[in-house]
């Protein structure tokens, strides 16, 4: 087996599996190999070695005869808050415990017709309720990154830990995330890694477990830019099964890369340089402006003046939709059940095992805002600060293109270092929130290593529909930061 | 029953709102493709969304909202181009998703009214707050094991239609008419079959008390009462228990109250403190419902013509009093009945035979005008007959009978039994003469003054000719025959 077979990027194994320099049976076998020497890394939940396999040889197939998709032999890892038919799907909750869903959801679905092939579901935040893979049922999520001279685990970031950490360690060439709060961009931030949340309804939400059904947003976890645009393409798509769903065609947003952003605007919002943000993260964001600015982009200051509120109101309105969201999780039909003579005694014993501390807690933060006497004071004032967030992007498209912002106020922390203090977990989203709130699509592209060694990430922000400009800008930072550090594989077969 | 309690302390006013649970028509659920068929095994008609598994979204069915603008345009109803879908939240086995997607604060049809026909023949307008369309849920059933409650997710999304009123019905009656009239305007609309036995529809009533002329008093809910016969029930007994808490002193406090029709009583369910907060929020998962005007002027093209407007021309045009005009219109299968029968034809006369004849043997037979064994065609060819002279109305009686018994068209009857009327007046004449012959002192009477022997003559000659003697023959025959009385 050559390690050699799972360092490509996805860009370069598509073009060799199309050469037929590989097949897509041994970048298969490379990866599961990989995989199972990664048990330390707890990034999958499941694997599907069987299934890997046959699709692997049906990619072989394909391609033997010049034909395939977009993902043709690709392997890939899916977030297990995606439902996929006969293959357990738990969101990372012990109250879905062997659930296996008779369906397939849309944007899975979408990437097994373009030829991926599935090796396994990622581990994850319960319900992606998280900003560290802490909160799942089945174990926290180690970064493969560890920092300078410092052997202490930290967190991959979450809510898709699982997926970042499978991609950062080479155990696939991509990874599906959700993002409802910065779920993609701040777990790609800290494992060195590319993470696009698309617009709100690029892709489709139908069989994908619900958080918060205003926010979530499925997108593509990476090594490059390039291999961002070519999953996206995959997943992304207009779906009738899904209300919210948008019917706008689909670009090859691989064509946009190598655009030059020569004469493009690019702001930076004021507000975003926010009191104790790490000089290391103002540094690199100076950075991220001079190359920018090289490559002959305009750099525009921008304001955003109800940036302070996003975060406050996407704790109320997140949770507000999780409490009513999860209420379908109550024992009666699938999943996990504390058996009670009393009906009540059943729902109370089910949901209070079935449910971590911070699932509970976002529930009953999310029954709090809704209920009689306090809906207006949170829910609905929550949905205006929403409004004006909208109206705060939407005038800076006047000014500019796209936005430039750092992914995150730090890089990774330890394991168990901020689980004590939720308010401080929270904070890790203050700056990919906004972006969710405006339901616009937003990029974190790896950018430098902090002082200690650890990765840190650029977020490229755009007009709603308008991720070619993002993918574009941010391929620009990522050939300027010529980003190439890969984390030391501690991991590999150890326990 | 009458909406006045006379009480110890003196009288008290009913006041009455009611909120009307109608199930649309349509072939699929309000937002997923599965069936809505009554009457299919349970569990059967039960799609993923139904059953709210994982990653399931909800996707409006445009059915159910054009049958929902037809009902709130048939009501004379605003009709909201924007409306906003809800959710409202509670656990309950029958409820998979743990809320009811519903409309709260933005219906899809706002303020509207409904006439009511009163046994009088008045008729008195009622205000309707609001429709909205809702998910129903689905049904638990305690009674298939001693203790297990097993539940049916065959009606769970199926599309309702909630039909608020305003609280301006002031008696049982007036409850009663209301839901007959509303059964009706669904029905002609075909937006709703209004079966309540199949609980198509069903109504929670809103019941208070107060002294005449005063403040609307504390309303009680009784909630689910799915018959009109039980509605009526409901207020009563609850109006009265109202009326003696007052008069004992008492206060009546808002809750929501069940009727239990074989005590006849009503028995409080849950007070306003233990009522539910439902933490209604917009349905994230589904955008506002938007449409256009030209769409709802489409719809409001295609209506047919409703029981106000029916009535109104059966009295104008076909000269019927409004009391039968109200009666045939009622139900739109009655109607269309009623206007081929009195197609080409005297319109009174129709109406007669149906409401009298028809009617009577249909309620004797328990059957609905739908399965009536007489094609309106018949009875029409019926009435012909009559007018023809080919048969008596006395003898039609007899064929109607026939008719409804056999299914035969009237002429069949007619000859196969040779009741065809005796025109010739020669054979009439005859009998004429010998029942004069065998009643001479009854003759001389007559002549003397008693006029009124006429009939009995008539009906000796008919009775001989075995009722087929043409009776204006008979008549014209005998007066000839008898001179004139008294002269």
């Amino acid at each position: 087996m050559s390690l050699g077979l799972t360092e490509f990027t996805l860009a370069e194994a598509r073009d060799k599996l199309r050469a037929r320099e590989v097949s897509a049976q041994e970048l298969g076998e490379a990866h599961l190999s990989a995989i199972g020497s990664a048990k330390a890394l707890n990034a999958f939940v499941v694997e599907t070695a069987e299934r890997a396999r046959a699709d692997a040889a049906r990619s072989d197939a394909r391609l033997a005869k010049g034909e395939g998709g977009i993902l043709e032999g690709i392997p890939v890892a899916m977030k297990d808050l995606f439902c996929t038919e006969g293959v357990v799907s738990t969101a990372g909750s012990h109250i879905l415990d062997g659930f296996r869903p008779t369906y397939e959801s849309t944007v899975s679905a979408n990437m097994w017709r373009e030829g991926a092939v599935m090796l396994g579901k990622t581990n994850m935040d319960e319900f992606a309720m998280g900003s560290s893979n802490e909160t799942s049922h089945y174990g926290p999520v180690r970064n493969p990154w560890r920092a300078d001279g410092d052997n202490r685990d930290l967190v991959p970031g979450g809510s898709s830990g699982g997926s970042a950490a499978a991609v950062a360690a080479a155990l696939c060439l991509g990874a599906t995330g959700t993002d409802t709060g910065g779920s993609i961009r701040q777990p790609a931030a800290f494992t060195g890694t590319v993470g696009l949340k698309p617009t709100y309804g690029r892709c489709s939400r139908w069989g994908i477990v619900a958080f918060a059904s205003s926010l979530d947003q499925a997108g593509p976890m990476t090594r490059s830019v390039r291999d961002s645009a070519i999953m996206l393409r995959a997943m992304a798509g207009y779906d009738q099964k899904d209300s919210t769903s948008v019917d706008v065609a689909v670009p090859d947003y691989e064509a946009a890369l190598d655009r030059s952003v020569k004469g493009l605007r690019i702001g930076i919002p004021t507000e975003y340089r926010i009191d104790g943000t790490p000089a290391e993260i103002a540094a690199l964001w100076d950075q991220g402006i001079a190359w920018l600015k090289d490559a002959g982009a305009e750099i525009v200051e921008v304001s955003l003046p109800h940036t302070k509120y996003a975060l406050p109101a996407y704790y109320i309105v997140a949770p507000a939709e999780a409490s009513s969201n999860l209420a379908r999780y109550d024992g009666v039909r699938y999943g996990f059940r504390e058996d009670r003579d009393d009906l009540t005694e059943m729902y109370e014993a089910t949901r209070a095992a079935g449910f971590g501390a911070e699932v509970k807690r976002r529930i009953l933060i999310g029954t709090y805002v809704l209920s009689a006497g306090y809906y207006d004071a949170y829910y609905l004032q929550a949905q205006k600060v929403r409004t004006l967030i909208a109206e705060d992007f939407k005038n800076a498209w006047d000014r500019v293109d796209a936005l430039l912002t750092p992914t995150t106020p730090e890089a990774a922390f330890g394991i168990g270092e901020k689980n004590d203090d939720p308010v401080a977990m929270y904070l890790n989203d203050i700056l990919t929130v906004p972006a969710n709130m405006a339901g616009l699509p937003a990029m974190s592209v790896p950018a430098g290593l902090s002082a200690r060694g650890l990765p840190l990430g650029l977020q490229v922000v755009g007009r709603a529909f308008d991720e070619e400009t993002v993918l574009q800008v941010g391929r620009t930072l990522e050939r300027a930061a010529g980003f190439d550090h890969r984390p030391t594989p501690w991991w590999r077969d150890q326990p | 029953m009458s909406g006045v309690i006379q009480g110890a302390t003196g009288p008290w006013e009913m006041v009455i709102g009611l909120e009307v649970h109608a199930q649309v028509s349509s072939a699929s659920k309000l937002f997923s493709g599965a069936a809505t068929a009554f009457g299919a095994a349970p569990n059967i008609q039960v799609s993923l969304v139904d059953a709210a598994m994982p990653g399931m979204l909800p996707v409006i069915n445009k059915v159910c909202v054009e049958q929902a603008v037809r009902t709130g345009l048939g009501l004379k109803a605003k009709i909201n181009l924007r409306s906003v879908f809800d959710r409202k939240n509670y656990f309950y086995p029958d409820l998979p998703q743990g809320y009811q997607i519903s409309q709260y604060l933005q219906p899809v049809v706002g303020a509207g009214t409904l006439v009511l026909d009163m046994e009088d023949g008045t008729s008195r307008e009622i205000g309707i707050t609001r429709l909205h369309l809702e998910q129903d849920a689905g049904k638990s059933v305690h009674d298939m094991h001693p203790d297990r409650t097993y539940v049916d997710l065959n009606r769970s999304g199926v599309a309702l239609m909630e039909i608020v009123s305003e609280p301006d019905l002031r008696s049982p009656e007036e409850a009663g008419a209301y839901l007959r009239k509303m059964r009706s305007i669904l029905r002609y609309l075909g937006t709703c079959d209004g079966n309540m036995e199949e609980g198509s529809m069903r109504a929670d009533v809103n019941v208070s008390v107060r002294r005449p002329g005063a403040d609307y008093g504390t309303r009680c809910e009784i909630k689910n009462v799915n018959s009109v016969r039980f509605v009526q029930q409901a207020i009563e007994v609850e109006a009265r228990r109202q009326v003696d808490v007052l008069e004992d002193g008492g206060e009546i406090l808002q809750e929501t109250r069940l009727f239990d029709s074989r005590k006849n009583e009503t028995r409080s369910m849950r007070s306003k403190e233990e009522a539910h907060d439902y933490r209604y929020f917009p349905d994230p998962d589904l955008l506002p419902l938007e449409f256009e005007q030209a769409w709802v002027d489409e719809i409001a093209a295609s209506l047919p013509e409703l029981p106000d407007d029916r009535k109104a021309r059966f009295i104008d045009e076909l000269g019927l009093s409004p009391y039968d005009a109200g009666v045939l219109v009622a139900e739109k299968e009655v109607a269309d009945y009623f206007e081929t029968v009195a197609g080409g034809r005297d319109a009174k006369v129709a109406a007669n035979w149906i409401t009298g004849d028809l009617f009577g043997a249909l309620n004797k037979a328990g059957l609905e005008i739908a399965s009536a064994p007489v094609a309106a065609k018949d009875l029409g060819a019926l009435i012909d007959l009559i007018a023809d002279d080919t048969i008596s109305g006395r003898i039609a009686k007899g064929v109607f009978d026939a008719m409804f018994k056999t299914g035969r068209p009237p002429g069949e009857i007619v000859e196969e039994k040779g009741l065809r009327q005796v025109t010739d007046s020669g054979a009439i004449e005859a009998i004429v003469d010998t029942v004069l012959e065998a009643n001479q002192h009854k003759v001389e009477e007559y002549r003397g003054g008693k006029e009124k022997l006429l009939g009995f003559f008539v009906g000796q000659v008919m009775k001989q000719s075995q009722g087929k003697a043409n009776p204006k023959i008979v008549n014209d025959l005998l007066k000839q025959k008898l001179g004139n009385p008294g002269a």
